[in-house]
């Protein structure tokens, strides 16, 4: 037999790091039955909070660093436990204290992250390269909107699609935006998931600096993770903007005639509600309302939508760490596109559609299904 | 010493640690003796107790005090006990202030100093004002001897009966057509397994036959008005469309209507005519047209069941009446709402045929019901088995947060009948079983022998996808067993869901017109959780039953035999006494505004038209002050609450 003993100091450095939701726990385990992870392995939630309630934490257990943050568990869970914070506290511990080991792809990016201000390791000077042949003009005080990109659409060559379709939508709309130069950073969502709190906070206070200094009052997003950081996390550190997701601004161009559609799309499309923006944020019409409007476009749902959406797999830090085949959320989720008879899945997140494109390309549907953002379609139409 | 002279006595109380253990009551003792007018001032481990007591009355004696002063807790809790002190000592109960240093001070504040600081404010406060209280004189004003019920389920009924026992006339209102609440839907009760309706129904006729009971069902109470002792009640007794009197219940009616509707007794397993009886024990035993449902009322033909009444008691020309009375005292049993599950839509209510509710499944069981007392699935045959899933609504922030204390006794007493009846298993799937009444452990432990699984783990999912051959065709339920740490599929061919008991829909309204306040949760609230339970914040309202809270049969009972001897004690003494502190108006200052008249919550103010003044009528007069701080003359005074005494304790609290 294996006696472990609680150790109380585990459990106050854990409520310190922001675990307090801890407290609240009745053990329940409607986490665990609900978590997406039980359809492809097990992963004890349940068993972890209260290991953290009493102290006997396994820091060197690599499920400290499985949860996703999808908040399905706590959209349900009877005591409102913000069961993410939990594991979100628990990852602070381990980088912060030193209690246990980051995984390594998790490692590198929080190095790339914290020396050069984004995930992929690119070059700041380069921020703006993608925008280049677009003739987008500087942010400057008294501009109306800044659009900030997420790093991916800003520097992988696959998804600066999302952002030149943005940037095109914006400017047929008339609308006085700019963007900024690199100086700015990476918004941080991930790395504060996974525990990286320092690093976290190094970055907002940059971006709340330059955006301070700069004069921008009205953010709009292509990530809807980057929405809830500048929304929900930077007014803790100073930084009050209004922020507005893309597919909450386009159903406004439209309403007020600045868009309109001159094309048709003739598709099956579906559309997957990203837990950032869903569960998060609570935004699931906008996006549809959008869609909708697009003619000839044919909307269909997946098996798990809205509310009950299937995480893609990648919020958290997930994106960053290898997830071995056959535990991939976006595998099944492409299947649920396709059993619903989509021949687009429609996402507002880059994230998302990394994880969906993989997915597509290494369970060989490429031909069957594309992954679009909701821009990329728009930006067809008109 | 002169007539005039103030000699104030002020008391510190410890309340054990409660006070004294933040407040430093030796400081403010000093801090009160060194008062204008304080003659004595003292602390003491428990001012309430009789040698607190004691010590207050010798003090009247001794030093001649007028006034006096206790620094303790609420003036809810003890203003009672002190004001008799000061009586009894020969002084008048108003020449009495209470300072609040517990609820206002020591359970609040966290600094020692600070607290000691506030607690010389308040106690300098109290100081100022009682040294202008003038003594009052309460008036006795009588009680009607009898007492209004609204409604008639078990809590109504029972304490009905206690009542009318006694001789006492008792009006029972309830507002289905026939009284018996929840508990006549119940097969089964817990945990001695007697028929509820073998033990409900005797009581029902009992009330109905009752000579002191005057039953008003297919009623609701419109109106309340007057106050403790005399409340004046107005109640709208709807139109059943037939004659109780005539009516012999031969029941040709109800087979030759032609329209039908989930009956609400079944809970929508069963229909029913648009002209019906609830359910065959129905007391008073008369049917009532449903006026939305039945095609007379709509289209003005048919009439079918006039035309083959022989009895004649077919009325369609009867109208809702108005049935006023004046009681001495009221009692609330309105009972609770079930929780409807569809919200949560992974558990599949109405999604699901075979997912039903706990109400359903009781239906389900009992041998009058829909299927003869046979368990049985949508389509006939019998389950091989059953999971009872418990806390459905309750203990879970995103409905109720409260447990509704029955659905661990139900869920088992459930797993009996369905072992008795059927071959089936069970799954009871629970998060904590709490067994805690009499008799309640000792039945858990009687279905562990009858072979129940015990799964503990709130239920994630009720999905009909299977995954491997053997869930094939089933309710898979789906869960965290947390006592494995495994996530388990149980694969069941019927689920019941332990709902939730949760205020009637219109328990704001009720409130309202009864003046009772709600806890947050919804239902009535008690004046005092432990020691007064079923009084409520207006004198002479009282509350039974669930709508206070959800409760078992046996609380349900007790609490109502509590109600009816509360009842009883205030009506056979035949008196209360009226407020001393109430409002008086000044007619030499009075413009005849009427200002105070629209504003008295409690209609106590007329107008004379001869003199052109407004009059107030100290026995309906609370003493709520809203009149006087209405009045733009200035012409009303709040005894008790002078502009003086408020002053002096304004200036009082910022020393």
């Amino acid at each position: 037999m294996q006696a472990v003993s609680p150790y109380r100091d585990a459990v106050d450095i854990i409520l310190e790091e922001g675990g307090d939701p801890l407290k609240l726990c009745y053990q329940c385990g409607l986490c665990s039955g609900t978590c997406p992870w039980n359809l492809v392995r097990s992963f004890p939630v349940r068993r972890m909070i209260h290991e953290a309630q009493l102290g006997v934490v396994d820091f060197e257990d690599e499920d400290v660093w499985t949860c996703v943050a999808c908040r399905f568990c706590v959209q349900r869970c009877p005591r409102g436990v913000a069961v993410p914070d939990i594991m979100r506290a628990l990852r602070r511990v381990i980088v912060e204290v030193g209690t246990g080991k980051v995984p390594d792809s998790l490692r590198l990016t929080m190095k790339n992250i914290s020396g050069v201000g984004n995930p992929l390791g690119e070059p700041q000077e380069k921020r703006t390269d993608w925008a280049k042949d677009l003739e987008v003009k500087t942010y400057t005080k008294g501009t109306e909107i800044l659009y900030f990109p997420c790093c991916l659409q800003v520097y992988d060559p696959s998804f600066q699609r999302v952002a030149r379709a943005t940037v095109n939508i914006l400017k047929k709309a008339n609308v006085d935006f700019g963007i900024l130069d690199g100086s700015l950073v990476c918004c941080g969502e991930s790395v504060r998931k996974a525990g990286a709190e320092s690093i976290f906070q190094n970055l907002a206070q940059t971006n709340i600096n330059l955006f301070n200094e700069t004069g921008v009052s009205k953010i709009v997003v292509t990530s809807p993770h980057c929405y809830n950081t500048f929304k929900n996390e930077y007014p803790g550190f100073g930084g009050n903007f209004e922020v507005i997701h893309f597919s909450q601004y386009l159903p406004q161009l439209i309403r007020e005639g600045r868009l309109k559609f001159t094309k048709e799309l003739n598709k099956k499309v579906t559309y997957h509600d990203s837990c950032c923006l869903g569960r998060y944020a609570g935004i699931y019409d906008e996006p549809r309302q959008v869609l909708g409007s697009i003619p000839g476009l044919e909307m269909v749902e997946m098996r798990d939508y809205r509310e009950n959406s299937l995480c893609c797999g990648g919020c958290a830090g997930r994106l960053w760490m290898e997830t071995k085949k056959g535990e991939r959320f976006s595998d099944l989720r492409i299947e649920q596109a396709i059993e619903a008879g989509a021949s687009i899945v429609a996402v507002a997140c880059p994230y998302c559609m990394l994880n969906f494109e993989d997915s597509v390309l290494t369970t060989g549907k490429s031909e069957l299904l594309e992954i679009r953002d909701i821009s990329e379609l728009v930006q067809e139409a008109i | 010493m002169s007539k005039d002279e103030r000699r104030i006595g002020v008391y510190i109380c410890h309340c054990g640690s409660n006070i004294a253990g933040t407040v430093d009551v030796a400081e403010v003792t000093k801090f009160a003796a060194g008062l204008d007018s304080v003659v004595v001032a003292r602390d003491y481990k428990f001012v309430c107790s009789d040698p607190g007591q004691e010590l207050i009355k010798q003090d009247i004696k001794e030093h001649g005090l007028n006034r006096v002063v206790v620094a303790s807790c609420s003036p809810r809790m003890h203003e009672v006990t002190f004001r008799r002190v000061c009586q009894e000592a020969g002084l008048n109960p108003y020449l009495y202030e209470m300072a609040n240093i517990r609820e206002h001070c020591s359970w609040i504040t966290e600094d020692h100093g600070e607290a000691t600081e506030k607690a010389k404010a308040l106690v300098s406060a109290a100081v100022m004002k009682v040294y202008y209280h003038e003594p009052l004189e309460t008036k006795e004003v009588p009680v009607k001897p009898n007492v209004l019920i609204v409604g008639g389920g078990i809590a109504g009924s029972q304490a009905a009966l206690e009542i009318a026992d006694s001789e006492h006339q008792v009006y029972l209102v309830e507002r289905e057509p026939s009284i018996g609440g929840h508990m006549a839907q119940l097969d089964k009760t817990f945990p001695t397994l007697d028929c509820s309706s073998c033990i409900l129904t005797p009581k029902m006729s009992s009330v109905g036959s009752h000579p002191y009971i005057k039953l008003l069902t297919y009623s609701e109470v419109e109106e309340v008005s007057g106050y403790v002792g005399n409340f004046k009640v107005k109640i709208r007794k709807k139109a059943r469309y037939v004659d109780e009197d005539k009516c012999t219940a031969c029941g040709v009616c109800m087979e030759k209507c032609p329209y039908k509707a989930d009956s609400e007794f079944e809970a929508g397993l069963a229909k029913r005519k648009a002209i019906y009886i609830p359910f065959p024990q129905a007391v008073p035993n008369v049917p009532v047209i449903d006026r939305e449902l039945c095609v007379y009322f709509k289209t003005g033909k048919c009439r079918a069941c006039e035309k083959f009444c022989e009895a004649g008691a077919v009325n369609f020309e009867q109208e809702d009446q108005i049935v006023e009375v004046e009681v001495g005292a009221i009692i609330l049993s309105t009972g609770y709402n079930a929780f409807d599950p569809s919200p949560i839509t992974q558990y599949g209510y109405k999604r699901f045929d075979n997912v039903l509710t706990g109400l359903e499944f009781e239906r389900l069981c009992s041998a009058v019901g829909p299927t003869s007392g046979k368990i049985v699935l949508k389509d006939g045959t019998e389950p091989e088995s059953v999971a009872i899933i418990h806390c459905v609504g309750s203990r879970d922030e995103n409905y109720h947060k409260y447990c509704s204390r029955v659905c661990c006794m139900y869920g088992l007493k459930f797993s009996h009948l369905i072992k008795e009846k059927t071959d089936a298993e069970v799954y009871q799937m629970y998060i904590d079983m709490r067994c805690f009444g009499k008799g309640y452990e000792e039945f858990y432990q009687r279905l562990s022998e009858e072979g129940v699984n015990f799964v503990r783990g709130k239920v994630a999912e009720v999905t009909d996808r299977p995954i491997n051959e053997e869930e094939q065709g089933k309710l898979i339920v789906v869960a965290e067993d947390t006592l494995l740490g495994k996530i388990i599929r149980v694969p069941v061919d019927m689920v019941i869901l332990c709902t939730a008991l949760e205020p009637q829909p219109d328990a704001e309204a009720v409130a309202r017109l009864f003046s009772v306040t709600r806890s947050a949760d919804g239902f009535f609230l008690e004046r005092h959780p432990k020691l007064d339970p079923v009084a409520t914040t207006t004198d002479g309202v009282f509350v039974v039953g669930c709508c206070q809270g959800p409760k078992d049969i046996p609380d349900t009972v007790a609490q109502a035999s509590a109600a009816a001897a509360r009842a009883l004690a205030m009506i056979s003494k035949g008196k209360v006494e009226s407020e001393a502190a109430t409002s008086v108006i000044d007619e030499e200052l009075c413009a005849g505004c009427k200002t105070c008249i629209m504003l008295c919550p409690y209609s106590a103010i007329s107008f004379d038209e001869e003199e052109k003044v407004s009059r107030i009528n100290e026995a309906l007069c609370k003493g709520c002050g809203v009149c006087a701080a209405a009045c733009p003359g200035g012409a009303i005074t709040s005894r008790h609450f002078t502009t003086e005494e408020i002053t002096a304790e304004i200036e009082g609290v910022l020393v």
